[in-house]
Order: structure tokens, then C-alpha cells, then sequence
């Protein structure tokens, strides 16, 4: 077939320049494990949400006045005088508590599966300056709407530098660039906001993609695949990313999305932990609010910060809560990688750190009581504890085989089969027949379901089996 | 494991110790489809609340727009005298006047419902009481000591606090000492229609939300199923 004008002038680029090798490389021959789960969907939700957050951002600054005077009166003309701006905004806001929520699974997924471990530990290094920048941009955006929360909210954490010893009062005075968050602070956040850790966003998630194709994927079953390969040099059990991985996170995205534009359109405040309700009242360096709360996302921290009696000792809290999470592929001794194979004692280990997570993130929505405290060290010193004493607990860790190759993983048809198959049998057990089958009615209901009855032994022994299962997955 | 019954059996407890409100809170019935609603609230915003406070971030037209209410009408019956239908509902009082009179400036209401909530607004308008020691002879249960005195005395009467005692506690009851210009009923209603109109302008754009997002799901709930079908076609063949 004769070239046409077309391919001609796209061959002429392609000689020039390596789309296709591009491609390849990270795409098409990419080979990724093939039993990803659920876990494995929020890597590519985070970068929709990065896309996401920069367009709805560059819209956004078309319209937004980085001013003190002018900022907030700025937004509300957002939201109600230009086009379509409100869905923009709204995006834009509720794209930043799903950034987090993505984030977190996301990390929760490495801890699950062991993805920070040997030879990963570039990747998950990455991955932490790039959630350290994320919470960075979220900070410094928060502040833009000028209203009492993101006001209040960015003076308390300023002023937290100032607990440093010494330069500790100059260098929150530098960062402010006036003695309280002023007009400058605004102008500064939003340099920063809307360009330069941007940058070093986009970069990081460069790098962070770079060392993870270089190493190849982890799976849930935390085995290399690249270690069985086929003839061709391919490994037994990887599948090209694209199209396989394409089409499957596009199942993802369908889902995630349903999500997002249920919040996005009924509950863009979410209660007011999306958009906070004080954060409706423009700022006013006069009048401090009598409960001043960060946005959901920072709130395990700022209950670390807030939880140890000390300022200075406050703020080294909670950098040490999110810098001992950099030290990860080193504290954990074990040389077994996914939760599946793994000891009793990492489960619980983990299970108690996302109890003492979740909680210190409730705790730091809600103001200081007593006995909120108490329960906020109690929870810190777990949350210290898992990080700290790993290297003491993972060692003895009393490990399950690793098999060599992936375990199927059975798919979601077949699970609902197989219940399926179960149900009539289960139905049985939990059930007992009435003693005498009525014998008016409708015909319908003197099937075999209607003439039975709750039968409590039979449900005690079902609970029990269900019970001992789980505790069975535990250990 | 006993450990982990425990700290779960503490952690739910705690949900309880950290939240206490003072006062109850009266609901409102907040419907923004009522577009007379809408009007008579606007009419009653205009009458008792523009005098000193403003709703900036408001035009007349995005109202007459949106509540379907002729321009010609709306500058008639809701506008008050002179003002343009492109005006935005600025307040007739200066800002120095206001602080004299008052000690503060009388904040802007476009976000109020969105910063108080509608509930809030409702029992907070209704819960006047006489007080004497107050510079305007009157308090607030709701927000107490607040600035602002009360607009809507000459519609609801004069209410005046009794304290009682049940066996629960201590708490204040408002009793109406001397019945205003309407019923009880028809001032719950006058504030309703308020609050409803305050909902409204927090947010003008709710409505057309939540009518789009009807669309916006359906088309992804579309998209979902062809996107499954694609995966399942692409995968079959991986074991």
C-alpha cells in the first residue's frame, strides 16, 4: 500500500522523535502483574485527580483575585456570576479531599502488600515527597478563599514555626511576610500554589512513575514476577498494561467518578468537611472562631500536634508522624511482602494503626476536652508504636510459604457464583420448617421459603463459622 | 484481642463525650421549588433586613431569573424604590452610621444559611426575648448577646424567658407575653420564607446542581456498563 500523505508526515516525526518507543516502553510492553485488585486502582485515580485539579486550577485563576480585599468577594463571583463557574469550584474543592482520600488507600495499599519494601524503596521515597508536597499545595490553597477558617487555619499553623528555638519567631515572620497572615502571605501561597509546587508535583510523579517501571509493579501476592519468564523474556505472569490495565482502570475511573459527582452535585460541603461552614465568613483578623479546625485530611497530625502537652515538642510530633512514615522500607525487618503470607502480629499490628488513624483523624475535627486528650495520646502512642517498635515485632514475625507463582484470584462473577450455589444450603441451616404448613392463602407463598422460620441454633452456628473464618485471616 | 474489644468499645464512647449543644435547634422546612415562597421571603427580606444588612453577591435579576418573577414585577412589588434590576441588594446604611449605632457592622448575608445553616437562622429569628439589662431590651437564647436588635418585634409580640425544671435538667422556656401583629402560626411562616429565601441566596445555583446531576450520573452509570463489557472482552483470555 502506497503511503499516504498522512502517515508520511507522521513517520517523518516518529524518526524524529521516540513517541513510539515511549509508548512502548511504559504502555504497550510494559508487563504488570495480573491479579491486581482493588487496591491497585487508586495509582491511576491519583493522577486523574492531578489532571483534574490543574485544568478546574487553570480555570480557576482566570477568575480568582489574589488579594485580601478582593479574594473572597472573588470566589462567591465564582460561584455565582461567571459560567459553569460553580462546577469548576466545586471540582476543584471536592477534588482535593478525593486527592487525599485516593492518597491515603494508595499508601495503605503499599503498607497491605509490602510495596515499599526491597526493591521499591525509591518508589515509596518519591511517593512521600510527593504526599509532603501534596498536604503543601493543599495548605497554601486553602488559604486563597480568604474566610475564616482558611485564615485562622494557616495563622495557627504558621505560627507553629515560631516554637523553634531561636530563629523561630523570624522564620514564621519570614514565611508570613508580615506579623499576621496578611495580604502578602496571599500572595506568596498563591505563587506557590498555582505554580511552583505544581512543578515540583509533576516532577516528583515523573520520577515516582520512572523508578516503578524500572522496577516493575508489585501485586498482592508480593512476589517478582520478573524472576519466571517465558522464552520470549516476557514474565509468565504479566499482562501488557495497556490494553489490559487501560481498559480495567477505566472500570475504575467509571466507578470513582460515580463518587465524585454524587458529591460534587448533592453534598459539595460534605457536611462541612469538604467545605468548611466557617470558612463562609470572610476572613477577620479581629475575631478568632472558638473552634478552629483544619480541613479532614490534616487532622490525624494536627490531633498528634495537639495531643503532646509542649509546643516545641508539638510540632516535632507531628513532623516525626508523617517523617517516620519515609523510614518504612527500613523498620520493617520482614522479608515477606504482602499481608497475605504474613504473620499474625503484622494484622494486628496494622489493623490498630488504622484504628488509632481514623481516630486521631476524628479527634482533631472536634474541640479539646480532657478527655479527648487522653484518647488523643492514647492513639498517638499507637500510631508511634507501629512505626517504632516494627523493627522489634516484624523480626520474629511467624511468616506464611510464599508460593512461587500468582494465586488466581477469583473474579467477581465467580465469587457471586459460588454464593450463589451456597445460598439454598445456608437458607437450610439458619432456617427450620413450621411445624404445620398453613393451608389457606395464596399458593405463591406455600413455597418451601415461606413455611420456614428463623431457626436461632442454626444462625449461631453460621455467625460462629463466619467468625472463626475471620479470625482465621487474622493470624 | 480483648485489647482490641476494649479500645473499639472506648473509641465509640468517645464519640459521645466530645459533642454538646446549648440550645436545641427549631427545624426549618426549607423548600427552594416553592417559588412563592421564595418571593414572599424576598419581600420580607427586603422590608425588615436590607434597611441594615446586604446581600452584595445578589442581583435582582439572577432572583427575577431564576424564581421566575417578570423584571417589571420584581422592581415593583420586591426591589426596593430606585434600585435597578442589574443592582446587587446593597444596603442603604453606611458603614460608620452602622458602627455607631451598633457597635459592629452588620455582616453581608449571602452566606449566611451556608455559614449558620438553615435550622440555626430559624430558631435563632424566633427566639427573642425581653432583657432589659440589654442595650436594645432584648436578648437572644439562640445567639446570646447579640448585637442586633429585633426586627420582627411588631409581627411576633413580646416573649419573655421563664426558666424551668423537668427531671432531665434545667432549661429555658420563651413564653409570648404580648401577642404582635400575627399569629404564632403565621410568624412561623413569615420566618420560613425568610430562611428559605436566605437558603436560596447562599447558594442560587442548588436547584440547577442537583437537577444536572440527575443526567451526570446516568451518564456514567452508562458509561460503567460499556466500560465493564470492554474489560471483560479484553480480559477473557487472561488466566
Amino acid at each position: 500500500m502506497k503511503p499516504t500523505r498522512l502517515t508520511e508526515c507522521g513517520n517523518w516525526v516518529l524518526d524524529r522523535f521516540p513517541v513510539t518507543k515511549f509508548w512502548n516502553d511504559h504502555m504497550a510492553h510494559y508487563y504488570a502483574p495480573k491479579n491486581f485488585n482493588f487496591w491497585y486502582f487508586f495509582g491511576s485515580l491519583a493522577l486523574l485527580l492531578l489532571v483534574n485539579q490543574i485544568l478546574t486550577g487553570i480555570l480557576l485563576t482566570m477568575n480568582y483575585k489574589p488579594d485580601a480585599k478582593l479574594a473572597f468577594d472573588s470566589v462567591e463571583y465564582i460561584m455565582r456570576d461567571v459560567p459553569w463557574g460553580w462546577l469548576v469550584r466545586y471540582m476543584h474543592s471536592t477534588g482535593a479531599s478525593a486527592f487525599f482520600i485516593v492518597i491515603y488507600l494508595h499508601m495503605f495499599r503499599a503498607l497491605l502488600y509490602g510495596s515499599f519494601k526491597h526493591p521499591r524503596e525509591l518508589i515509596w521515597i518519591f511517593g512521600m515527597l510527593l504526599f509532603v508536597a501534596l498536604m503543601a499545595e493543599a495548605f497554601m490553597g486553602y488559604l486563597l478563599p480568604w474566610g475564616q477558617m482558611s485564615f485562622w487555619g494557616a495563622q495557627v499553623i504558621i505560627s507553629l514555626f515560631s516554637a523553634i528555638p531561636i530563629v523561630g519567631d523570624d522564620l514564621s515572620l519570614w514565611i508570613r511576610g508580615d506579623y499576621v497572615i496578611a495580604d502578602a502571605t496571599l500572595n506568596r501561597f498563591f505563587a506557590f500554589h498555582v505554580i511552583a509546587v505544581p512543578l515540583v508535583l509533576v516532577m516528583l510523579v515523573f520520577m515516582h512513575l520512572v523508578a516503578l517501571h524500572e522496577v516493575g509493579s508489585n501485586n498482592p501476592d508480593g512476589i517478582e514476577i520478573k524472576d519466571s519468564k517465558d522464552p520470549w523474556g516476557h514474565p509468565v505472569d504479566g499482562i501488557p498494561f495497556h490494553p489490559y490495565y487501560t481498559v480495567k482502570d477505566l472500570v475504575g475511573v467509571a466507578v470513582f467518578l460515580l463518587f465524585f459527582t454524587t458529591v460534587i452535585f448533592y453534598m459539595p460541603e460534605m457536611g462541612g468537611y469538604f467545605l468548611e461552614h466557617a470558612n463562609f465568613i470572610p476572613a477577620d483578623p479581629m475575631k478568632t472562631p472558638e473552634h478552629i479546625a483544619p480541613v479532614w485530611y490534616f487532622t490525624p497530625f494536627y490531633s498528634i500536634l495537639r495531643a503532646i502537652p509542649d509546643k516545641f515538642a508539638g510540632v516535632i510530633g507531628m513532623g516525626g508522624s508523617i517523617a517516620v512514615l519515609f523510614l518504612m522500607p527500613w523498620l520493617d525487618r520482614c522479608k515477606v511482602k504482602s499481608i497475605r503470607y504474613r504473620g499474625g502480629i503484622f494484622k494486628k499490628a496494622l489493623f490498630l494503626f488504622v484504628i488509632s488513624f481514623v481516630a486521631l483523624g476524628y479527634l482533631g475535627t472536634q474541640p479539646v476536652t480532657p478527655v479527648a486528650t487522653t484518647l488523643a495520646r492514647l492513639f498517638t502512642t499507637i500510631y508511634f508504636g507501629f512505626f517504632l517498635l516494627m523493627p522489634i515485632y516484624t523480626r520474629w514475625e511467624k511468616t506464611k510459604p510464599v508460593p512461587k507463582s500468582l494465586t488466581r484470584l477469583h473474579s467477581l462473577e465467580e465469587t457471586l457464583h459460588s454464593l450463589e450455589e451456597q445460598l439454598p444450603a445456608l437458607i437450610e441451616e439458619i432456617t427450620e420448617l413450621k411445624p404445620v404448613a398453613s393451608e389457606i392463602g395464596h399458593p405463591a407463598f406455600k413455597s418451601s421459603f415461606f413455611n420456614r422460620r428463623p431457626n436461632p441454633g442454626g444462625m449461631i452456628n453460621v455467625i460462629s463459622r463466619l467468625a472463626k473464618k475471620a479470625k482465621g485471616s487474622l493470624d | 484481642m480483648k485489647n482490641l474489644i476494649a479500645l473499639l468499645l472506648l473509641l465509640t464512647l468517645s464519640f459521645g463525650v466530645v459533642a454538646s449543644e446549648a440550645v436545641e435547634l427549631q427545624e426549618a422546612d426549607v423548600d427552594l421549588s416553592d417559588n412563592d415562597s421564595l418571593q414572599r421571603g424576598a419581600q420580607h427580606f427586603v422590608t425588615y433586613c436590607l434597611g441594615c444588612h446586604s446581600a452584595k453577591h445578589m442581583r435582582y435579576l439572577r432572583f427575577a431569573l431564576d424564581v421566575g418573577v417578570d423584571q417589571k414585577k420584581m422592581l415593583k412589588d420586591i426591589a426596593p424604590e430606585g434600585a435597578s434590576i442589574y443592582d446587587q441588594l446593597h444596603s442603604a446604611m453606611n458603614k460608620h452610621d452602622a458602627e455607631k449605632w451598633f457597635g459592629v457592622q452588620p455582616p453581608d448575608l449571602s452566606l449566611i444559611a451556608r455559614s449558620r445553616g438553615a435550622d440555626w437562622l430559624y430558631s435563632y429569628l424566633k427566639s427573642y426575648y425581653t432583657d432589659t439589662s440589654r442595650p436594645f431590651s432584648v436578648n437572644n437564647l439562640v445567639f446570646p448577646d447579640t448585637a442586633m436588635p429585633n426586627p420582627l418585634w411588631q409581627l411576633q409580640g413580646e416573649q419573655h424567658a421563664e426558666p424551668r425544671k423537668t427531671i432531665y435538667g434545667e432549661y429555658t422556656k420563651l413564653v409570648l407575653e404580648e401577642p404582635g401583629a400575627l399569629s404564632e402560626r403565621e410568624f412561623d411562616l413569615f420566618v420560613n420564607d425568610l430562611v428559605n429565601f436566605l437558603v436560596y441566596v447562599g447558594e442560587p445555583v442548588q436547584l440547577e446542581r442537583e437537577r444536572l446531576g440527575k443526567y451526570v450520573i446516568f451518564f456514567l452509570l452508562m458509561f460503567l456498563v460499556i466500560a465493564y463489557l470492554l474489560k471483560k472482552e479484553y480480559w477473557k483470555d487472561v488466566h
